[in-house]
């Protein structure tokens, strides 16, 4: 039976499902058809990979193609498909051996070279849960997917190579007549995901206290807000959290990476170990966001900031539907997004950084006799930031500007490399303490795990039950106050929180709001 | 006569050939309507086969097969109910095939036969 059989994978988001692609040859007039609900992209593979196979040395029968991608049904997009139907054409003829189980994953050019496709990391992750185990990708994304552990990658740099391993006669197909120089990634443009370099809090002139909430945001993963005038050193600071935060785990790094080679065509040759940080600018937009576009949609900023920092500058100049549209990923750690050609689910555990002004005019600090604001116009301002986005922000405290005192002081701050191992060692802590609820950082931490396994003495809480008794806190905030108790606890090396903590921490959560 | 016109009529004559020694009964060639061309017409039982031949001389503008699905199928089955109306004649139905043939004048020409194409 003339029929030729492969596999490929189709990504719906960061979700993949293995396609068995079917290629029938039929005895009439020269034709191609792909059947499958294939995109526009797909259905173009018809003319390119008759052009490929042909200038490979082996070109595809000059009957009727018929090729089919199955489960019919799900709607398939993109270039990644090119390989394996020509594999699978090929097979139906009997020019290349019989493919087994391997999943082919390649864009093909039509000089017959493989150009690597981005995404292709939760492709042959899904390949793997699906059960395959032998891949082949373009040579450019070799090093991506042979990041994916019980994976068996090759990555060939063109068409006729993949034929001569697939048992191809090797009179027909000349090597020498295709080029040989694999296809490489491009250079990332890669605008919104800027890893500063590793700047240093040494840096950092006084601000003892804000140096602490930092500090404190690092070690628990806690959401935060700083309120200061202008110059204070907000964005100073929150560009150096990115610095202290620990290395991801090998699970955190799979799942970054996957989210960022859904974007691009990932150049690097390992997992993204290091926390994303994203600073979106205020004009951009809900879908940028949170992530959208038509068919699928594609993952948005917060999507890649899961696992790290979301930094959101001059907060209330953000469109208010942007700011309320985070608080359910601030809440569940993921983002599902629903569009006519199907569901897509993204991971958004991310720590949400907002800085802002005191008003306006930015000048309403300490004793505030510049501000030219109203008090309507200051409410206005404040406004845009709702209560419950503002529940869900942990620290919420106010930078002040640095006196000439602590500036010309000389005094050089703790540098960020001893931070970061206070921070690790906390964290550590945390891994430890959770793990047998599943949970990695006090942010995480369930409230049921709060009220039943790691519940506070009375005593000791005392002072957050009475904020929530006279209505200064919600039940939600009450919670949060406790987790940050608990961040304390662990970068104070002590086993469980004091009273002390926990005013600590309620008071970190207060300052801003009740000003 | 063109060049082009010549190589057509070459590869009619070696189509025609090809198919009578696979034991089709051809009944004529060239025959025109106003409706478009037959370039062979042959009787196969109770079946009209209209033929359609593309002759090359090279692979370089592509098969001789793709120049004939490039064309729409109703040009092939029209001016044969007119043949068959002219000549008197009924049939249970009327088939096409097509024949590529590929001549560059030096070798043996090749020749490749698709029936009921359509």
């Amino acid at each position: 039976m003339p029929l030729g059989r492969t596999y490929a994978v189709s990504l719906v988001g960061l979700n993949g499902h293995i396609i068995e692609v079917e290629a029938d040859i039929g005895q009439t007039l020269p034709a191609f058809v792909i059947l499958g609900l294939p995109d526009a992209s797909l259905n173009e593979a018809r003319d390119r990979i008759r052009a490929a196979a042909r200038n490979a040395g082996l070109p595809l029968s000059r009957r009727k193609i018929t090729v089919n991608l199955i489960p019919a049904s799900l709607h398939k997009r993109g270039s990644g498909f090119d390989l394996a139907i020509v594999m699978a054409a090929l097979a139906a003829t009997g020019e290349v051996r019989r493919c087994g189980n391997t999943v082919f994953i390649a864009e093909v050019g039509l000089d017959g070279r493989l150009r690597p496709i981005s995404g292709v990391l939760p492709a042959v992750m899904a390949g793997v849960k699906a059960g395959h185990t032998r891949f082949v990708v373009a040579a450019g994304n070799h090093g991506e997917a042979a990041l994916v552990p019980q994976a068996e990658v090759k990555g060939f740099a063109s068409l006729a190579e993949v034929f001569l391993a697939f048992g191809a006669d090797p009179t027909k197909v000349s090597l020498p007549d295709t080029p040989t120089d694999p296809v490489q990634a491009p250079l990332p443009p890669n605008p919104g995901n800027r890893q500063p370099a590793i700047k240093d809090m040494a840096d950092i002139a006084g601000q003892p206290a804000a140096r602490f909430a930092v500090e404190i945001a690092a070690a628990g993963a806690h959401h935060m807000m700083m309120v200061g005038p202008p110059g204070a050193g907000k964005t100073m600071l929150v560009e150096r959290m990115p610095g202290i935060l620990p290395d991801l785990t090998d699970q955190e790094a799979m799942e970054v990476t996957a989210i960022h080679s859904l974007g691009r065509v990932l150049s690097c040759h390992g997992l993204q170990r290091r926390p994303p940080f994203e600073s979106p600018h205020h004009t951009s937009s809900t879908a940028s966001i949170i992530g959208g576009g038509s068919g699928i949609p594609r993952p948005g900023a917060a999507s890649r900031a899961h696992r790290g920092v979301l930094f959101l500058d001059e907060a209330p100049e953000y469109q208010r539907g942007v700011l309320e549209a985070l608080r359910e990923p601030l809440e569940s750690g993921e983002l599902v997004l629903h569009r006519s050609a199907g569901t897509a689910s993204y991971p958004a555990r991310f720590q949400l950084v907002m800085a802002l002004n005191p008003c306006p005019c930015g000048l309403a600090s300490g004793k505030g006799i510049d501000c030219v604001c109203t008090a309507e116009q200051r409410r206005r301002y404040f406004n845009r930031l709702s209560q419950p986005l503002l529940d869900r922000v942990d620290l919420q405290l106010a930078v002040a500007r640095v006196s000439l005192a602590d500036y010309s002081d000389g005094a050089r701050a703790e540098s960020s490399a001893v931070v970061a191992a206070r921070v690790a060692a906390a964290r550590a802590a945390q891994r430890e303490r959770l793990a047998k609820w599943g949970a990695n950082t006090n942010a995480e931490m369930p409230s049921s795990v709060l009220n039943e396994g790691l519940k506070l003495p009375r005593a000791v809480t005392a002072s957050v039950d009475k904020a929530m008794n006279n209505e200064t806190l919600t039940m939600r905030g009450h919670d949060r106050v406790l987790r940050v108790a608990w961040t304390l606890a662990d970068l104070g090396g002590q086993s469980s929180p004091t009273t002390h903590d926990v005013e600590v921490a309620l008071n970190l959560r207060l300052q801003e709001s009740t000003s | 006569m063109k060049a082009k016109g010549r190589l057509g009529r070459r590869g009619e004559a070696l189509a025609a050939s090809y198919l009578e020694a696979a034991g089709l009964d051809l009944v004529d060639h060239n025959w025109r309507c106003g409706l478009g061309e037959i370039d062979l017409a042959a009787i196969d039982g109770s079946t009209l086969v209209v033929i359609e031949v593309k002759t090359r001389s090279s692979l370089d503008f592509g098969d001789p097969m793709e120049g004939i699905s490039a064309t729409t199928l109703e040009r092939f089955y029209l001016p044969g109910a007119r043949w068959a109306q002219a000549h008197e004649l009924r049939f249970t139905g009327i088939r096409v095939d097509a024949v590529a043939v590929l001549d560059d004048g030096t070798g043996e020409p090749q020749i490749d036969h698709l029936r009921a194409v359509s």
